[in-house]
């Protein structure tokens, strides 16, 4: 850290500031955060291994569109979207059914406007506080030019509602086991993810622009009132955007470790299948 | 009383240092209160900018232990018994003489924004809103232009980017023109180019120092973002454009 002095007292630099509280424990934990999960999703997008449990699906394996059933704790052939994992697979890369969709949830998050800020303070420390200095840049661009891509927030969104809809469906599998209706400590689990997703993808700006937040009069006609009250609802999510996307965040890692930890035979489920 | 140390920014734009002042403050002082003191009785020819002492003229901003803040918001029992207070003026504007800076580059920007333009009046000469759509516009209009925002946004602060950006409180002016349910002027083009809606990164710091409490970044550079991408990124709206008209304006 180095510091000059300006004129008005300011210290010059990166990470220099006045400020004498703990700034800097907030952006720690979010990189401490987003870090663990960026590993451990990562690992487990490698693995493509030990997703399945009996009738417990992981959501960073879903959907399954290929499906390589010689993989210990992989899904049964029948349940691949598609079918049978593809010859043209690059041989460098394990057959992993996660490395075909993780890039829709992980581009909704990536160019989210909460994790920008969250991202932006803690990995790109621009600026890495309020009132602290932040890296030295030639002439700072913003999201004009390398980042204009976050502009296209809105697709990865509709992504994302597909999603949900698809991860409702394996919670709604996991009620049945060889035919049997029943449920399991699994099955909570996995209907609790997309519920936590949908809580933070309903929540999203974008969504709320798209349902009412770009027209000027709420009251014009029936629509437009309609969509007010849609927007209304949108913004009473978005105003819990933060804490929706760490509960959501959290809630998909912790379901793709609970259903590996059953597939591994770490842990056994508690159900009404015995 | 407790005595108190205060450091405080003495100079102008040619140079300066920050002094320490021992003070004694009373219960219920706020910082303005001991700034006042101290000019009052250790250093008469100190500078400060202030007006109201209620929160709502926007004149006593400051920097105070690093964040910017109004001084007569800011209660002295904010701070712990032995703690230095730290007075400095706003980073982002030229300083002309201890705490007072020159903010009129805000009021430059002030003009260039295209001003209010109604839509024509209804069938018996009077204009009609309801209460819902001027809910969002009402928010905004509880600027009391303090530019704390201004000053902690590190746009303007730390890349000294004002030939591109117009700031946090501009953007929130905009808005409140823009979502106005009278208005018909259109100032998407300029929000993208000229006002560099594109240079914010939504880190929120002026949402965080807004003594108003108003969303800044939820309510209004966001949406203000969010109409640059349906004009200027989004081909399914420009295709929807194409096919079914620009919508409400020209």
């Amino acid at each position: 850290m180095s510091e000059t002095l300006r004129i008005g007292g300011h210290a010059g630099g990166f990470a220099a500031t006045a400020r004498t509280d703990r700034w800097w424990v907030g952006p720690l934990l979010t990189f401490a955060g987003l870090g663990a999960f960026v590993v451990y999703s990562t690992w487990a997008a490698f693995q493509g291994a030990y997703y399945y449990a009996a009738p417990y699906l992981s959501p960073f394996y879903s959907p399954l569109l290929f499906i390589d059933p010689s993989a210990p704790g992989a899904a049964p052939l029948e349940h691949a979207w598609i079918g049978a994992w593809p010859s043209w697979w690059p041989a460098l890369l394990p057959a992993s059914p996660a490395f075909l969709i993780l890039i829709f949830p992980g581009a909704f998050r990536a160019t989210c406007y909460y994790y920008r800020k969250a991202y932006y303070r803690s990995f790109f420390a621009t600026p890495p506080g309020c009132a602290v200095g932040p890296i030295p840049q030639g002439r700072y661009k913003g999201e004009t030019s390398l980042l204009i891509f976050q502009n296209l927030h809105r697709y990865a969104l509709y992504f994302a509602i597909l999603f949900i809809f698809i991860l409702y469906l394996d919670a709604f599998k996991a009620f049945f086991k060889d035919g049997r209706l029943g449920v399991g400590v699994g099955t909570l689990v996995l209907l609790i993810n997309p519920t936590l997703l949908g809580l933070y993808t309903f929540g999203c700006h974008s969504f709320r622009h798209l349902v009412g937040g770009g027209l000027d009069c709420f009251s014009c006609d029936r629509a437009s009132a309609a969509r007010h009250g849609l927007w209304k609802k949108v913004t009473a999510l978005n105003e819990r955007h933060m804490l929706w996307a760490w509960t959501s965040l959290f809630w998909v890692g912790f379901t793709d470790v609970y259903v590996r930890l059953v597939a591994m035979g770490v842990i056994r489920d508690l159900n009404t299948w015995g | 009383m407790p005595e108190r140390t205060f450091r405080i920014w003495r100079g102008d734009a040619q140079g300066g240092r920050l002094v320490d002042y021992q003070v004694e403050v009373d219960p219920g002082m706020v910082v303005l209160d001991v700034i006042h003191r101290i000019q009052a009785h250790q250093a008469t020819d100190l500078a400060v900018r202030w007006n109201c002492k209620a929160g709502k003229c926007g004149s006593c901003s400051t920097e105070i232990n690093g964040h910017p803040r109004l001084a007569c918001m800011t209660r002295m029992n904010l701070f712990g018994s032995d703690e230095v207070v730290t007075v400095q003026p706003l980073k982002a504007f030229p300083v002309i003489k201890d705490l007072v800076t020159d903010v009129s580059w805000n009021f430059e920007q002030n003009r260039r924004i295209p001003p209010f333009k109604p839509k024509p009046r209804d069938a018996d000469g009077r204009y009609r809103m309801k209460q819902q759509d001027v809910d969002r516009v009402q928010e905004f209009r509880k600027c009391i232009e303090c530019f704390l925002c201004q000053d902690v946004c590190h746009v303007l602060r730390d890349h000294g980017r004002k030939d591109a950006f117009v700031g946090p409180r501009f953007m929130i002016r905009l808005a409140s023109l823009e979502m106005h349910p009278l208005d018909v002027a259109d100032r998407i083009p300029a929000i993208r180019k000229d006002f560099g809606s594109g240079l914010c990164n939504i880190t929120r710091c002026c949402t965080e120092v807004c003594p108003e409490h108003i969303g800044i970044t939820d309510n209004g550079i966001i949406p203000l973002k969010e109409r640059v991408v349906d004009r200027f990124y989004d081909p399914i709206a420009w295709l929807a454009r194409k096919i079914f008209g620009t919508g409400k304006r020209a």
